[in-house]
């Protein structure tokens, strides 16, 4: 799962599709994923460094990360 | 490091006009008590789905309507509507507060009954009613409202045969001006089909016609509708005393105040568009009290009220099972209660809280109940807080018509709660078990052996 190249993307989780003109908002958490995949970061890392910050256990967060991913592709957000 | 409290990560579009979607944060407060229950300890003593009442509210909803009319007119007396709620505790509430029953069936009466309701406080109403029945509610000297001619013709074969002489009403239909027309109960006003029953009812020696009762509607939103229909209950009775001198001691109007539930498909939110009981109030006394009754003269009034005194008394908390996305992208919620339990979604878009905090996120969702059926939907849309498995909700103002047209189908259904004035919790209706349902089942003696390995 890799961020598109153009998107843009601010503190306040507001995620721009200069491609589209589509502009989003997320949630602090989903902000976070987001940075991580800019940072070009596997899923399994993403998950370990999500698990330690927020009270969430692996099982419950990898199905809610597949779920955000294929939001992520409904918007063409990743490739 | 202490970790951050988790919710589920979300994207959302931003669309123009998107924002005042969101409404206001107050919508989504949770709802962390009932009366001074904590909504935790109501679900760890008795599970969800579970129904709960506040007896505070009810005895509020009773004593606020009877102010309401009592201080505009002088002769006013309710009598609870069993089908809109009919657990023995509730009706029994009704009861002490002064309620006396209506009721539509043979079982209902007997409810009425075993609640200790004497005999010549029961309304008795409807379509159905067996000669038995008709015998007995004779006998016990209750109010027996006449629905349609071959009742009116049994009953008077009946009070012959017996040597009894029931006091009867007779229902009256009509136009209110609103829509649907309810013309399938009663006597029709307007071609003259009441008047001939009426008539009917005077000249036999065997039935004291002593009121005259209509119920016009149910959720009625127009106070001017019980205005006329108040106009012509008392022109029937004006007629009768001009004609016969004979003096009808009760006018009842039936129910149909609306609670503040939001009906399907309306725009804004019943809140804040039902009309008040005052305002019911008002249309249906000042006709009364400006026909030109002699003082002595004036009709008690009746009324059957049903879901504006329960209604909002009525919580139902349940779970959720599951969260997903629909192929178009939408969010679906999967909830342990469905239109079985909480049939009243049929009608509503009930309001509904989280039961706990929340981040400050909200997205659309459809609210599913657990039936393997398509028809199975609490909430259409409703923007929430991001809801995960195993979190609970509230749902309002479900105290009318669930806890009796609720349907044992693929569940069973759940503990009904009451929370007395003092803030204790009494089970009114244990959940039901297998073994209740099958009770009444039988198995012919040639299916016992099974088969199958
Ligand atoms: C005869 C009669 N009276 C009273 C009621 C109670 O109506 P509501 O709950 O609308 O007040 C009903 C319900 O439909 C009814 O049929």
């Amino acid at each position: 799962m890799t961020l598109k190249k153009n998107i843009a993307t601010s503190e306040e989780g507001f995620v721009f599709n200069p491609g589209t003109g589509d502009s989003f908002s997320t949630n602090t958490i989903g902000g976070d994923i987001i940075a991580l995949l800019k940072d070009n970061k596997s899923l399994k890392e993403i998950s370990e460094i999500i698990c330690k910050k927020y009270d969430v256990d692996k099982d419950q967060f990898e199905k809610d990360l597949d779920d955000f991913e294929s939001q992520l592709k409904d918007y063409a957000i990743i490739d | 490091m202490e970790k951050i409290r988790y919710e589920r990560p979300i994207i959302q579009k931003m669309n123009t006009g998107l924002m005042n979607k969101f409404g206001t944060r107050t919508e989504y407060e949770p709802v962390t008590n009932i009366e001074s229950i904590s909504v935790k300890s109501l679900i760890n003593d008795y599970g969800t789905p579970l129904f709960v009442l506040s007896e505070k509210q009810i005895r509020r909803n009773y004593q606020n309507a009877n102010r309401i009319f009592k201080t505009r007119y002088p002769k006013v007396q309710f009598a609870w509507s069993y089908k809109t709620n009919y657990m023995n505790a509730v009706c029994s509430i009704f009861h002490q507060e002064g309620s006396w029953a209506e009721v539509v069936s043979g079982f209902e009466y007997e409810k009425a009954l075993q609640n200790g309701v004497p005999g010549n406080k029961i309304i008795f109403n409807g379509p159905d009613k067996t000669d038995d029945q008709l015998v007995k509610a004779a006998k016990n000297n209750s109010l027996i409202h006449i629905d349609h001619f071959d009742e009116l013709y049994s009953l008077i074969r009946l009070s012959e045969e017996n040597s009894l002489k029931p006091r009867v009403a007779i229902r009256v239909n009509m136009d209110t001006g609103i829509y649907p027309k309810w013309d399938r109960f009663g006597f029709n006003f307007e071609n003259g089909q009441a008047w001939n029953a009426i008539t009917r009812i005077i000249n036999s020696e065997n039935l004291d016609l002593v009121g005259l009762h209509c119920h016009i509607g149910t959720f009625m939103l127009s106070p001017s509708a019980y205005a006329i229909a108040s106009t012509k209950l008392c022109e029937l009775t004006w007629s009768i005393k001009e004609k016969y001198n004979k003096i009808i001691q009760y006018i009842d109007l039936g129910g149909g105040f609306p609670s503040a539930n939001t009906l399907k498909g309306a725009y804004l939110p019943g809140s804040d568009t039902v009309p008040s009981i005052d305002q019911f109030a008002d249309a249906i006394t000042d006709v009364i009290l400006g026909y030109g009754f002699k003082q002595e003269d004036l009709p008690l009034l009746i009324l059957e009220s049903g879901r504006v005194l329960i209604d909002d008394a009525g919580y139902l908390l349940g779970s959720v099972l599951a969260t997903k996305r629909l192929s178009d992208g939408r969010r679906a919620t999967i909830l342990n209660f469905g239109v079985n339990t909480l049939f009243t979604a049929f009608w509503y878009d009930h309001k509904i809280s989280p039961a706990q905090a929340f981040g400050s996120h909200t997205e659309e969702m459809v609210m599913y109940g657990p039936l393997c059926m398509n028809i199975d939907i609490v909430r259409e849309s409703i923007t929430f807080p991001l809801l995960e498995k195993g979190d609970n909700v509230v749902v309002h103002k479900v105290g009318a018509y669930n806890m009796t047209q609720w349907m044992q189908f693929i569940t069973l259904r759940p503990n009904i709660v009451l929370i007395d004035n003092e803030n204790n919790t009494h089970i009114i209706r244990k959940a039901e078990t297998l073994d209740n349902l099958q009770t009444n089942e039988q198995l012919p003696e040639h299916l016992k052996k099974q088969t199958l390995k």
